[in-house]
């Protein structure tokens, strides 16, 4: 028999060599994006990758949970998050806590040497058993009659603990109003009331301005004596520098104008 | 199959990295993430245990601990939107009222 010189490589250990180094590669981008967003991104990444090696190891059901669970459910979860914080809320790169850096760095190098050589020395060397006998009646079978079995306290238990999951979330996300809900009849109440005191027009503020090129919401309407009227542009807008000029505006639609004049004499003319 | 050294060794790399990301990021979401990046490596050991042992024990934990960690997720991004939303910030270091 030929002594094997080259080592078997298997589908599954090819997969690996490809998705450990992209989830290595996710795991660092995650912490050192300085964007939040960014740092979602790869972890979502990692996840996926992840999933992939649960496939390789026999464990379709952990595949689809941690793609429905982690990837589709936590991820977006946190994404949600980041919408509401707002995505520009700068991280401070300004050490607190001097040297902070080499000593997190120190600790980390720690750490792996601990996992690799510390418990990795205890983890025994091969024959492995496989899991090819457990999954004989299927793999989500399997995990079912442990689920349901052995562990179905536990599981009874994790259905209490999402429960008060949930209600935590719902009295964290409570927020006692201190002010009256305004609602339609009292702001037409105080439109009436400021127009009484102050004068203020009660009615919808002006539309924007119509001209022979531009229609948009940042053009500005002029009033009968030819003057800007300030309301009919959003506030933000103009603030953003994104309203404008109305006498570029005025000079277009008065070129328009004189062409199709231009032309009106022409025909005239013929 | 893959060998499961080599898996066991990307599990302690990954809880490593997660465990980087929680002392040098000082955003509390980010800093969250990678709690998530540690549960996720500690999930891989034990399905790469249920894979060594032949038995789907290490499979039904890591199905358990997704579960906690889906119900902490919830609780902890609800803590960070209160903290958000009284204090205007999602640094870890602003929230320091407890400080001497």
């Amino acid at each position: 028999m030929i002594p094997a010189l080259i080592p078997m490589v298997t589908g599954a250990s090819l997969t690996f060599w490809i998705c450990a180094p992209l989830a290595v590669l996710g795991a660092l981008g995650l912490v050192l994006f300085r964007k939040a967003v960014y740092s979602a991104l790869s972890m979502a990444f990692v996840m996926l990758n992840l999933a992939v090696l649960y496939g390789t190891m026999d464990a379709p059901f952990l595949v689809f949970v941690q793609i429905i669970v982690y990837t589709g459910a936590i991820m977006m979860l946190f994404l949600f998050v980041l919408m509401l914080v707002g995505i520009d809320t700068p991280d401070s790169v300004i050490e607190t806590l001097r040297g902070q850096r080499w000593l997190a760095a120190l600790a980390a190098l720690g750490t792996v040497g601990l996992l690799f050589f510390g418990i990795g020395g205890s983890v025994r060397s091969g024959p492995f058993a496989g899991l090819t006998e457990a999954n004989a009646i299927g793999n989500v079978e399997g995990i079912a009659s442990l689920v349901f079995g052995r562990y179905v306290f536990i599981f009874e238990l994790t259905s209490a603990l999402l429960i008060t999951a949930a209600l935590a979330a719902m009295v964290l996300a409570h927020r006692t109003r201190v002010t009256e809900k305004i609602g339609q009849r009292l702001q037409a109440a105080q439109r009436m009331r400021d127009y009484a005191e102050t004068g203020a027009h009660p009615g919808p503020l002006p539309a924007s301005g119509v001209f022979a090129g531009h229609n948009s919401i940042a053009v500005p309407a002029l009033l009968p004596d030819g003057s800007v009227a300030e309301s009919s542009v959003s506030r933000t807008l103009v603030l953003r520098g994104a309203a404008l000029d109305p006498e570029d505006l005025r000079s277009m639609t008065a070129d328009r104008f004189a062409a199709i004049e231009g032309v009106k004499e022409e025909e005239g003319d013929e | 199959m893959t060998n499961p050294e080599n898996v066991l060794m990307l599990a302690g790399v990954l809880f490593t990295i997660g465990a980087l990301g929680v002392m040098l990021r000082r955003n509390a979401l980010v800093a969250f993430m990678c709690i998530e990046l540690m549960l996720n490596a500690a999930n891989l050991a034990l399905v790469t245990g249920s894979t060594m042992n032949g038995g789907l024990d290490g499979q039904v934990a890591s199905f358990f601990v997704m579960v906690v960690a889906a119900a902490e997720v919830v609780v902890g991004l609800a803590i960070i939107m209160t903290i958000y939303r009284t204090r205007r910030t999602t640094s870890v270091d602003d929230a320091n009222l407890l400080k001497l």
